[in-house]
């Protein structure tokens, strides 16, 4: 906690001394801080929109609050945080039904000028949804692991996890990630990153007495926070050439820069985007992502590559279209070559993973994340012939609605994919594929779940969501000059395939051959297999169903695609 | 044809390709309690046949109900928005094109249906005890086809999946429609393989490699195809084929259609399968079971050549016309690689397996298809169509007979079968080598039978080409698929003469004498045959059971047809023709 609060009044303080023009608010720290301004005194007083506000900022209080409330609760009473958090997500997520026709805008400056630090518009609305539900559905795989205390803990390590901190840390990860798409200036663009990432960083290392924990949390650390130093840095240069910290006024100010500033811009933009491309585990900034997964619990590895990538996407998303649509040339290709990177490693990495390995499914499912970012970048690196001009174009939110499409039903499916993992690694530490044998002998509708969303990860029907989501995406590309990238994204399909399927059909394999019957592994066997917690169940049957529902009508999440954003 | 309103038309068609999905589902369901059956094994199975059954049978309705005076038009078209967003639309309907495929579907489906329900009768109203069935492989191995992997519901719902997917490719008037179906069948037709394939004892991995290659090979096309047909839509800026084939040819330009027939062509060939992209073929014949080849041959490959006629001839003849030739030229290299590949098998000494045999005659066969639509005549394409239901048919026929030999004989192996004078089943199964017999020459093309005409319309379509095709060469194409045929029939007849043929007291030798014993142990289980060998201390004679009730049942219909369309061949050609001239380009238009 004092890590984040430190985070954040840094980068208020750092704010300070470089924004004397604009105001700078924390809509995290809620405290309303405005910088000195050459207008008159009174338009200092900026009104505040509790209701637009409201889902990141409830994911936050009631983070506190659970942190609070687990000082004062006896032990019987923890029990009770897990579903509080996931009760405070779905409260945080309420508020959207009612922003969803209203377009409200928020923290803006005095003044005629327009520029606002926060909008709920349908991009922000959609991507907040996003990461609430996945949150909640994070709530519910985690309940296991840290009210599991007195179940078969051996996966957990010894001790299991803290549970009030635990909460606090999602509940706050959630609170910045779903700050992320609703902030208009680099600043809280920043310290939403932060807010996001900081706590994500203890929850890697939260598992006590693991080693492996502890060091896939510092590995993160450092190489996050390096990342996110570049990234100021680059919003320094940003703010040197343009003098303003909003995205439009950073667009307009990019066209009318100083050409003597001309380099000093273009390495703002280049150096900004790479946090989040760290973030969104976009290659070469990737290498943390597998040992992270390993060594993390599997329901923060779940976190992370839905809601941290959620987090990285969207904020290249608002970059790119927003505040760097004036510079279409730079970004759009190197996006490109970015994506095609991206994808290409993720998936012959993923590809690599042989059925032995300890620790194969998690290390599949990271590697095979890194994949799916190299797909959900196509759409970005494809806007930029549409995103001309210093205002965010709307052909150019529509291409980016690929992305917004394919990160949904990404989420849905890599959520549930995680949920079965979850349950296997309850049983096998090791967790590798080979103990996913016989899943369908167990637990016929986890293994019909597990194969589901695996099929919609490789795009195959019965995954018709997935099918179509890749269709839109490799839509984008063609339509808009990147024929080499649908070609690329084909190959990566076809390998992507592979190791899906190949998992798909270890599920289906009969149990433990009688040949292995002298190995100790209580993996294969489905008699041995215990209950599924309630929890995970729930987890798995409200992604299947999500899964479900997007293959039988995907228009629910392509309408984005097509004019759904505005 | 019967009156029947467009209404019940439509509803039909939607019964036709929902029922089987939903049968899917439910197979995998606990039985209801009226119809349990004597086991869940036996009552998922005869539900499997009774959902296929109602499935053909309104698929007959279907067909009975068609305006066979405008083959031509869609019929009994459903058209509803799915996807508004990407411009995707429920769009089915079919037309004299997809009409006979659509039935022939059903049937065959049916048909595998009603031999797993046979074939689980007949071995387990035996003494169940006893090793009844065909392998003698590890111990998962000692039940009937569709319990080998444990799971009979599976199996149904797997089969029911197939038959969807099948029916759906071929009732789809949109491309991702087309192309969401065509992929739907992979899944079930992998794990038909993989599961439920004939282990050999010497490889037991064998049926999962083949089912892998199969997979993957399907799926690299599939993803070209995919790309090939979304380059179509996002150009023309609809995916609907009707719209598609009707209008717009100028929405296309000549480099767009070079490079969709390339991408689609190369999705549809591997299916198909075109030489030289065939080699998953005779893999997965060999490790896939009885039914399982008898749909992948008999339906599944249908469906590439389909997807040529349904969407490259008409959407892209520009393109089509550059390719045909190369098309054509693959096609005559794949009838003689598959006759001379069927020659090699059939050889004394060379291990040759009857499964992988017929698997390589249909790449020769498929070789006439893709022959008869490189030629963009009419006549070559009614051909082709012609020629995809008689391989449906016959092969499907072969498939299901060399199941039940290796069910008998324990071993398609030729040489094991063949022994030293021939496997002389005239002799011991006098009704049942008679079928294999006239399968075979119905294969190999005999006049009068349906293998004829398909081949010959397709050789004559390539006398004369398309304008704008090279003459000479096609025409060079026809000569060298008229030796096809010549070889074909060398092979077929080898095989007739190895199989059915011999000398049915044969003395043999120590070794022989010890492998027919061998082979014979398999049919203890069935000792409802009154000739099993158990009453017949030393028989002279190998008594290999003659056809069952239930194979009766399910191969009177498919040589049935094989003789109707041979001698009758405007039944089908009537449905095709005018629907083969509306969609080729600049025949009547």
């Amino acid at each position: 906690m004092t890590v984040l609060a430190q985070g954040a009044a840094e980068a208020v303080r750092a704010t300070h001394a470089a924004d004397p023009a604009g105001s700078v608010q924390s809509a995290e720290s809620v405290v309303q801080t405005a910088g000195p301004v050459m207008q008159s005194a009174d338009s200092v007083v900026q009104s505040v929109d509790w209701l637009a506000i409201s889902p990141p900022t409830i994911a936050a209080v009631a983070g506190l609050a659970v942190l609070v409330a687990d000082l004062f609760l006896p032990e019987r009473g923890k029990r009770m945080l897990g579903p509080a958090a996931a009760v405070s997500l779905v409260l945080a997520a309420l508020p959207l039904l009612f922003l969803r026709t209203r377009d409200l805008e928020t923290f803006c400056l005095p003044g005629g000028s327009q520029a606002c630090s926060y909008s709920a518009d349908t991009l922000a609305l959609v991507l907040q949804f996003l990461v609430l539900g996945a949150a909640f559905v994070t709530v519910l795989l985690s309940m296991p692991a840290v009210h599991g205390r007195g179940g078969p803990t051996h996966a957990e390590g010894p001790g299991g996890l803290p549970a009030g901190e635990y909460w606090f840390l999602l509940l706050s990860a959630t609170a910045g990630a779903a700050l992320i798409p609703a902030s208009r200036d680099l600043v809280t663009l920043v310290i939403a990153l932060e807010t996001a990432s900081l706590p994500a960083f203890a929850l890697v290392g939260l598992r006590r007495g693991s080693r492996g924990s502890a060091e896939a949390a510092l590995k993160f650390f450092l190489s996050s926070v390096t990342a996110t130093a570049v990234t100021l840095l680059g919003a320094s240069f940003l703010y040197a050439v343009t003098g303003t910290l909003y995205f439009q006024g950073i667009s307009e100010g990019l066209t009318r820069a100083d050409p003597q500033l001309e380099a000093l811009g273009s390495a703002g933009v280049a150096l900004t985007l790479v946090g989040f491309a760290f973030k969104a585990s976009v290659v070469p900034f990737h290498f943390w992502v597998p040992d992270t997964y390993v060594g993390a619990p599997v329901p923060v590895a779940a976190f992370l590559s839905v809601v941290g990538k959620t987090a990285g996407i969207s904020g290249l998303i608002l970059l790119v279209v927003q505040a760097f649509s004036s510079r279409a040339e730079l970004w759009g290709p190197a996006l490109a070559v970015l994506a095609a990177f991206t994808m290409t490693a993720g998936n012959v990495a993923a590809l690599r993973q042989r059925a032995d390995q300890a620790h194969g499914a998690v290390r599949l499912l990271a590697w095979s994340s890194v994949g799916q970012a190299g797909y959900l970048l196509v759409p970005l690196a494809a806007a930029a012939p549409d995103a001309g001009g210093a205002e965010p174009s709307g052909p150019a939110l529509s291409t980016v609605g690929a992305t917004v499409a394919y990160l949904l039903m990404y989420a849905a499916v890599n959520l549930g994919a995680f949920a079965v993992v979850a349950h296997i690694s309850r049983t096998s530490s090791a967790n590798r594929l080979r103990d996913y044998r016989g899943l369908f002998a167990a637990h016929p509708l986890a293994a019909l779940a597990l194969a589901f969303f695996l099929l919609c990860l490789a795009g195959l029907p019965p995954g018709v969501v997935g099918l179509f989501a890749k269709v839109a995406v490799f839509s984008t590309a063609v339509g808009n000059g990147l024929g080499w990238l649908a070609v690329i994204m084909a190959v990566n399909v076809v390998i992507a395939l592979f190791y899906y399927l190949r998992w798909t059909a270890l599920v289906f394999r009969a149990g433990a051959p009688a040949a292995a019957g002298a190995e100790p592994q209580p993996g294969g066997g489905g008699a041995r297999r215990p209950r599924m917690a309630a929890p995970l169940a729930a987890g798995i049957a409200l992604t299947a169903t999500v899964g479900i529902a997007l293959s039988l009508y995907p228009d629910l999440v392509l309408t984005f695609t097509a004019g759904g954003l505005r | 044809m019967i009156p029947v309103s467009d209404t019940v038309m439509q509803a039909l068609l939607i019964a036709v390709l929902v029922l089987p999905l939903l049968g899917s589902a439910a197979a995998l369901l606990p039985a209801p309690p009226g119809l349990k059956g004597r086991d869940p094994g036996q009552a998922v199975l005869r539900h499997g046949v009774t959902v296929t059954g109602v499935v053909l049978a309104a698929s007959v309705v279907l067909a009975l109900g068609f305006d066979t005076g405008r083959p031509g038009t869609i019929q009994a078209e459903s058209d509803a928005e799915w996807i508004p967003s990407l411009g995707i639309h429920l769009h089915l309907g079919v037309d004299g094109v997809s009409l006979p495929l659509l039935v022939l579907t059903a049937l065959l489906t049916f048909l595998c249906a009603l031999y797993s329900y046979g074939t689980d009768a007949g071995t387990n109203s035996g003494d169940t005890a006893a090793p009844a069935s065909s392998d003698d492989g590890p111990a998962d191995q000692d039940a009937p086809a569709a319990r080998r992997a444990g799971s009979p519901q599976a199996f149904v719902a797997l089969i029911l999946l197939l038959e969807a997917g099948t029916l759906a490719t071929f009732a789809s008037l949109d491309l991702v429609l087309f192309f969401l179906a065509f992929e739907t069948v992979l899944i079930p037709m992998y794990f038909l393989i993989a599961r439920w394939g004939g282990k050999d004892p010497r490889d037991p991995r064998e049926p999962a490699r083949a089912a892998w290659k199969f997979i993957l090979y399907t799926l690299l096309g599939s993803v070209v195809m995919l790309l090939g047909l979304l380059l179509i839509g996002f150009k023309a800026g609809t995916f609907d084929m009707v719209a598609l084939a009707t209008d717009n040819h100028s929405a296309l330009s000549r480099t767009t259609q070079i490079v969709a027939v390339l991408a689609i062509g190369a999705g549809l060939a591997v299916k198909t399968p075109m030489w030289p992209l065939h080699s998953w073929l005779p893999d997965a014949h060999t490790a896939a079971p009885t039914v399982g080849s008898v749909l992948l041959a008999g339906v599944l490959l249908k469906m590439g050549t389909y997807g040529f006629v349904r969407i490259l001839l008409p959407v892209a003849p520009e393109g089509m016309q550059v390719f045909a030739p190369y098309l054509g030229a693959l096609a005559v290299t794949g009838i003689v690689y598959g006759s001379l590949a069927c020659l090699a098998l059939a050889r004394r000494g060379a291990n040759g397996d009857l499964k992988r045999l017929i698997a390589y005659s249909s790449v020769g066969h498929m070789g006439f298809v893709l022959l008869g639509i490189a030629t963009m005549t009419p006549t070559g394409v009614n051909g082709a169509l012609f020629a995809n239901i008689a391989h449906g048919l016959i092969t499907g026929l072969l498939f299901f007979l060399v199941g039940a030999l290796k069910e008998r004989a324990g071993s398609t192996d030729l040489d094991t079968l063949s022994g030293e004078t021939g496997g002389a089943l005239y002799g011991t199964a006098p009704r049942f080598g008679g079928l294999l017999a006239f399968g075979a020459v119905a294969s190999l093309g005999l006049p009068g039978l349906a293998g004829f005409w398909g081949e010959m319309l397709a050789l004559l379509g390539a006398y004369d080409p398309a304008p704008g095709l090279s003459r000479p060469a096609f025409i060079t194409f026809m000569a060298v698929g008229g030796l096809g045929t010549l070889l074909t029939a060398a092979y077929m007849l080898a095989v007739v003469r190895r199989v059915c043929m011999g000398d049915p007291l044969e003395e043999r030798g120590a070794s022989g004498h010890f492998e027919r014993r061998e082979l014979r142990d398999p049919e203890q289980g069935t000792s409802a045959e009154p000739s099993a060998p158990g009453e017949h201390p030393e028989p002279a004679t190998v008594r290999l059971p003659d056809v069952r009730g239930y194979e009766y049942a399910a191969w009177t219909p498919l040589v049935v047809l094989t003789v109707a369309a041979g001698l009758w061949p405007a039944l089908l050609l009537g449905l095709s023709d005018p629907a083969v001239q509306d969609l080729l380009p600049g025949v009547t238009r």
